[in-house]
C-alpha cells in the first residue's frame, strides 16, 4: 500500500542518547548510537543483557517507560521524520502504519480473549476506513502471506488454540498488515524451538525480500545473526562497539569484544571424545510418566498424556549424556523423575544398582544425596530470603553434617566454582545470573553426589557467561568423577559438552549415540531436521577456534 | 507497558557477569510507610487510642460501667457523665470504654487464632497432594455454614461467654485463611528453589518453615486485619442479638441493642456505640489497605511507590 519510495534509509538513528534515572549505575542506557536501516535490509543489533539493544528498539517505537527513561540527545529519523519530536497522536498514527514491532513472547503479546482475526483486524479498524468486508479480506490475505494454515478457520480461533510458532506468525501478520516500512523485532525467536525459529526467520527474510520492509532485529544469538543479517550492529554497555556488513563482521571482526562474542558461540562440530568406561551411575528402564490419569477419588485410569514413554538411559561416572529435544519432548520430565521431584508412572530408576522409582519419601532420603540438580532459571533457584551460605549448607546439614564442617565445605566449594568464600554471607540478588548458577552448582556439589543433572542450566545466560559455566560443569565432572546428565534444547551446547546424546521427541528417545557420530551421521529423520534448523550452521570451528 | 518497564530494568543491569544492583532495601520501615500513607497513619493513631482506652479503662475518667443509678436515668452529657447515662442510669462513657475491651479482645484473638490455625492447615494442605482434596472439601463445608447461625448454635449449647463468641467467629474464618495460604503455597511449591530444597533432602516441616512460610506472611498480615474487623462486627451483631457476651459485660453490641429500645427518647445511647464501632472498623480496614499496598510490590509500583 505505502511502500517506501527512493533508496534512502527508512530508519536512521543519529547520535541517540537515552538517559537513565538518577542513581542508576551509569548515566545513559544508550549513548552515541548511530546506524541506518535501508529498505529491504535486515539490521541485527546484537549484545548481551544490559547492552541497551532493547532500549534502542523501544526508543524508535516511542515506548520508553515514562518518567524513567527519556531520549536526551539525537534523532530517530523514520523516512526523514524525527520520531523523538513527534506528538503522541502522530506517534500513535506512525505505529502500525509506518513502523511495527513484534515481541519475544508471542503467548503474552496476544490478548487471550480475542480471536486471532479480531486482533489483526483491530489494526485495520484503528488506522483505516475500510469496510468490514474489505478488512476481513485483507486479514485473510495477510494470514495467507504468513503461511498460516487455513486462514478462514483460524480467523475465529483463540490464541491458546495455536502453537507458539503460529502465534508468532499472527503477531507478524498484525505487524505487517499495513505494510510498514520498518519492522522492529525484539528477540522474536528466543522463546521458540529451533525448528520453529528456523521457519520464523525464513518468514522474516521472505517479507524483507518481497515487501522491501526494513527490519531492525534485536537478538543475543550470533547464530541467528549469521542466518539473516545484512548488517550487524554490536552493542555493549549502551554503546555501539562495531558495525558493518554481516559478511565482514563474521570474516574479520575488528573489535576484541565482537571476536569474543563470536568465539563464545559453541561450534556445531563436536570434538572427538573417548567413550567413558566408568561404572553405571544411573540407569532408567522403560521409564514412563503420564499426566492426567487420576479420577476424582484417586482411582487410576489410563493416563491421558504421556510425557515420557519407555525411556531407557544409562549414564556412567565420568560421562556426560546430553538429552536434546524441543519443548514438550519430555526431556525435563525425565530429569525430574530421576531426581524424584515427580513420581514416575512406571518403570525403574536405578541409582547405584537400587531401583528408587517406587521408594517412599523416607526410604528415598539416602538416595537424594546421590542425585543433584542444577536448574534453568538462576534467578529463581535460590531462595531470595536466605543467604547463599544457608542455601549451600542446607543439604549437608540435612544429612547431619555439623555446622562448622558444612561451612568449611561450602567455603571450599565457593572457591572451586570461582567465587569468594566470603560471598556466603550475601543474598542471591547481589549476584549476577552466571554467579548464581555457580552457586547452584556449589549447592549441588555440597551433597557429594554421583549424578549431576543440569536442566537447561545455561540457557538463561549470556553467551560469554554460558561458556564459563559450561567449562565449570565440565571441570567439576572430571574432578569429582560425576555422571552428568545434561538436558538442553541447544544443539551447539550439546555438541561441545556431551559424550553421548539422546534425542527426544514427544516423550520418546528417537535416537541415541556418541555425539560425534550423531552429528556427522544422524540416523533418525527428526535428528536431521533438528540439525538443519540450528541457526548459523556455517558459524563453524574456523571462527570458534580463534 | 510492563514489558517496557522490564526492559528499563534490564538497561539498569550492569553488563557482563557483574552483580545486579540490589533492589531497593525494604523501604525503611514504619516511619517511611506512615509518611507515605497519612490516612493509614491516622487510622493507626485512632486504633492506638482505642487500644489504650481499652487497656487502661479505669484511668480514663470512667466509673463502674455496671453500677446502676436509677435516680439518674437517661441524663444528657454533663461533667459527671461525659456522654450521659442510659435507661438504668449507667455511665455511657464508661460502658463505651469498657465495651472497647470486648471488641479489641475479640478482634485480636479471632485474627490471631484464625491466622495460626489457617496457616498450619493451609501449609500442609497446599504441600501434601493427597491431603488437599480432603481438607478443602471440609473447608468448603465449613464455609457453607452461616457464621452468625453457627455462633448462635454454639452459644445456645455452651452458654454465652467471650470464649464461645471467639470460637464461634474463628470457625467460619479459618477456611478463608486456609484458602489464601494454600493458594500461595501452590505457587511457591513450583519455585525452583523449593524444588532444590526438596532435592537436597530437606524434611517437610523444615521446608515449609524456611522456604514456604515467609512467602505467606505478607498476604496473611493483610488478611488478619480484615478478619479482625469482621470479627468485631460479628461480635457486635451477636451481642445485639443477645447471643454474644453475657448482658452484664458491657459491649458495643449490647449497648446498641439496649439503646434501640429508647431510641426516640435518647438517640445518642444507640449512636455512641454505633459510631465507635464504625470508626474502629474503618480504621482497621484503612490500615489493612495500606498494608496491602505496601506489601504487594506490584500494587505499590502502580500507585507510584517503589
Amino acid at each position: 500500500m505505502t511502500t517506501h519510495q527512493g533508496d534512502g534509509p527508512v530508519l536512521s538513528i543519529r547520535d541517540l542518547a537515552v538517559a537513565l534515572p538518577a542513581g542508576a549505575d551509569r548515566r545513559y542506557a544508550v549513548e552515541g548510537v548511530s546506524f541506518d536501516v535501508g529498505p529491504g535490509e535486515i539490521v541485527c543489533v546484537v549484545g548481551e543483557s544490559g547492552s541497551g539493544k532493547s532500549v534502542t528498539a523501544f526508543s524508535v517505537m516511542g515506548l520508553l517507560a515514562k518518567g524513567e527513561l527519556h531520549a536526551e540527545r539525537g534523532q530517530i529519523l523514520l523516512e526523514g521524520e524525527d520520531v523523538l519530536k513527534a506528538t503522541p497522536e502522530r506517534l500513535r498514527d506512525l505505529r502500525g502504519t509506518r513502523m511495527a514491532m513484534i515481541f519475544q513472547e508471542p503467548a503474552t503479546a496476544l490478548n487471550p480473549v480475542m480471536t486471532i482475526g479480531d486482533q489483526i483486524d483491530e489494526v485495520l479498524q484503528i488506522h483505516t476506513k475500510l469496510s468490514p468486508a474489505e478488512r476481513r479480506e485483507k486479514v485473510i490475505a495477510i494470514m495467507e502471506a504468513m503461511h498460516l494454515p487455513d486462514p478462514q478457520a483460524l480467523y475465529d480461533r483463540y490464541p491458546h488454540q495455536l502453537s507458539g510458532g503460529q502465534r508468532q506468525r499472527v503477531m507478524i501478520a498484525a505487524a505487517m498488515v499495513l505494510d510498514p516500512v520498518i519492522l522492529i523485532a525484539d528477540e522474536p525467536t528466543t522463546a521458540l524451538d529451533v525448528t520453529t525459529q528456523a521457519q520464523i526467520l525464513q518468514l522474516i527474510k521472505e517479507m524483507q525480500e518481497r515487501r522491501r520492509t526494513g527490519v531492525l532485529f534485536i537478538t543475543h544469538d550470533f547464530g541467528v545473526v549469521a542466518e539473516i543479517a545484512d548488517k550487524v550492529v554490536v552493542m555493549r554497555y549502551g554503546k555501539v562497539v562495531e558495525q558493518g556488513p554481516a559478511a565482514e563482521i563474521f570474516a574479520n571482526p575488528k573489535v576484541a569484544y565482537t571476536r569474543m562474542l563470536i568465539a563464545s558461540v559453541p561450534s556445531l562440530e563436536p570434538p572427538t571424545r573417548t567413550a567413558a568406561s566408568g561404572e553405571v551411575a544411573v540407569r532408567t528402564r522403560d521409564l514412563v510418566k503420564g499426566y492426567g490419569g487420576k479420577s476424582w477419588l484417586g482411582r487410576a485410569t489410563q493416563p491421558s498424556v504421556l510425557a515420557a514413554k519407555d525411556v531407557n538411559l544409562v549414564v556412567r561416572r565420568g560421562e556426560t549424556l546430553g538429552v536434546v529435544g524441543e519443548s514438550g519432548s519430555g526431556k525435563s520430565t525425565v530429569a525430574r523423575c530421576i531426581v524424584r521431584l515427580v513420581d514416575p508412572t512406571s518403570g525403574a530408576i536405578e541409582i547405584a544398582g537400587v531401583d528408587i522409582a517406587g521408594l517412599s519419601t523416607r526410604a528415598l532420603t539416602p538416595y537424594r544425596r546421590r542425585v543433584q540438580m542444577v536448574f534453568q532459571d538462576p534467578y529463581r533457584s535460590l531462595n531470595p530470603r536466605r543467604t547463599v551460605g544457608a542455601s549451600v549448607m542446607e543439604g549437608p546439614m540435612n544429612f547431619g553434617l555439623p555446622r562448622e564442617e558444612a561451612l568449611a565445605r561450602a567455603r571450599r566449594l565457593m572457591s572451586l566454582v570461582g567465587l569468594s568464600p566470603d560471598a556466603l554471607d550475601r543474598y542471591p540478588h547481589q549476584f549476577s545470573g552466571g554467579q548464581r548458577q555457580r552457586i547452584a552448582i556449589a549447592r549441588a556439589l555440597a551433597m557429594e553426589p554421583d549424578v549431576l543433572i543440569a536442566d537447561e542450566a545455561v540457557s538463561a545466560l549470556d553467551v560469554s557467561v554460558q561458556k564459563q559455566v559450561l567449562e565449570l560443569l565440565d571441570q567439576v565432572k572430571r574432578e569429582f568423577d560425576l555422571a552428568l546428565l545434561f538436558i538442553t534444547h541447544d544443539l551447539r551446547v550439546a555438541a561441545q559438552i556431551c559424550d553421548r546424546i539422546a534425542v527426544m521427541r514427544r516423550g520418546e528417545v528417537v535416537e541415541e549415540g556418541p555425539t560425534r557420530e550423531l552429528f556427522l551421521d544422524p540416523k533418525h529423520e527428526y535428528t536431521r531436521t533438528l540439525l538443519a534448523a540450528a541457526p548459523g550452521r556455517h558459524l563453524g570451528p574456523a571462527v570458534a577456534a580463534e | 507497558m510492563t514489558a517496557v518497564v522490564d526492559k528499563t530494568a534490564e538497561g539498569a543491569i550492569p553488563p557482563g557477569d557483574e552483580p545486579t544492583p540490589a533492589p531497593a532495601a525494604p523501604a525503611s520501615h514504619l516511619a517511611g510507610t506512615l509518611r507515605r500513607y497519612p490516612l493509614a497513619a491516622f487510622a493507626a493513631l485512632v486504633l492506638a487510642l482505642i487500644a489504650f482506652g481499652a487497656v487502661f479503662a479505669p484511668l480514663v475518667g470512667t466509673t463502674d460501667p455496671t453500677a446502676l443509678n436509677p435516680a439518674a436515668r437517661l441524663q444528657g452529657a454533663s461533667a459527671t457523665h461525659w456522654l450521659g447515662t442510659d435507661h438504668l442510669g449507667r455511665d455511657v462513657w464508661s460502658r463505651l470504654v469498657y465495651g472497647a475491651r470486648v471488641s479489641v479482645v475479640v478482634g485480636l484473638a479471632v485474627a490471631a487464632l484464625a491466622v495460626v490455625v489457617g496457616l498450619v492447615i493451609g501449609l500442609f494442605t497446599g504441600f501434601i497432594r493427597w491431603l488437599d482434596p480432603i481438607v478443602m472439601r471440609v473447608m468448603d463445608g465449613l464455609m457453607a455454614i452461616p457464621g452468625i447461625l453457627l455462633a448462635i448454635a454454639l452459644v445456645s449449647v455452651s452458654g454465652a461467654s467471650i470464649v464461645t463468641v471467639i470460637a464461634a467467629i474463628v470457625v467460619p474464618e479459618v477456611p478463608r485463611v486456609v484458602r489464601l495460604v494454600r493458594s500461595v503455597v501452590l505457587s511457591v511449591r513450583e519455585e525452583p528453589y523449593v524444588e532444590a530444597a526438596v532435592s537436597v533432602g530437606t524434611p517437610l516441616p523444615k521446608l515449609l518453615w524456611r522456604h514456604v512460610l515467609p512467602n505467606c506472611v505478607p498476604p496473611l498480615i493483610v488478611q488478619a486485619t480484615y478478619v479482625a474487623a469482621s470479627a468485631m462486627l460479628t461480635e457486635a451483631i451477636l451481642s445485639f442479638l443477645g447471643a454474644g457476651t453475657p448482658p452484664i459485660v458491657p459491649s458495643w453490641g449490647n449497648m446498641v441493642a439496649e439503646g434501640r429500645l429508647l431510641f426516640q427518647i435518647a438517640p445518642m445511647n444507640l449512636l455512641y456505640p454505633g459510631i465507635a464501632l464504625a470508626i474502629t472498623i474503618l480504621a482497621v480496614n484503612i490500615l489493612g489497605d495500606a498494608l496491602r499496598d505496601r506489601l504487594d510490590p506490584k500494587l505499590a509500583k502502580r500507585v507510584g511507590q517503589r
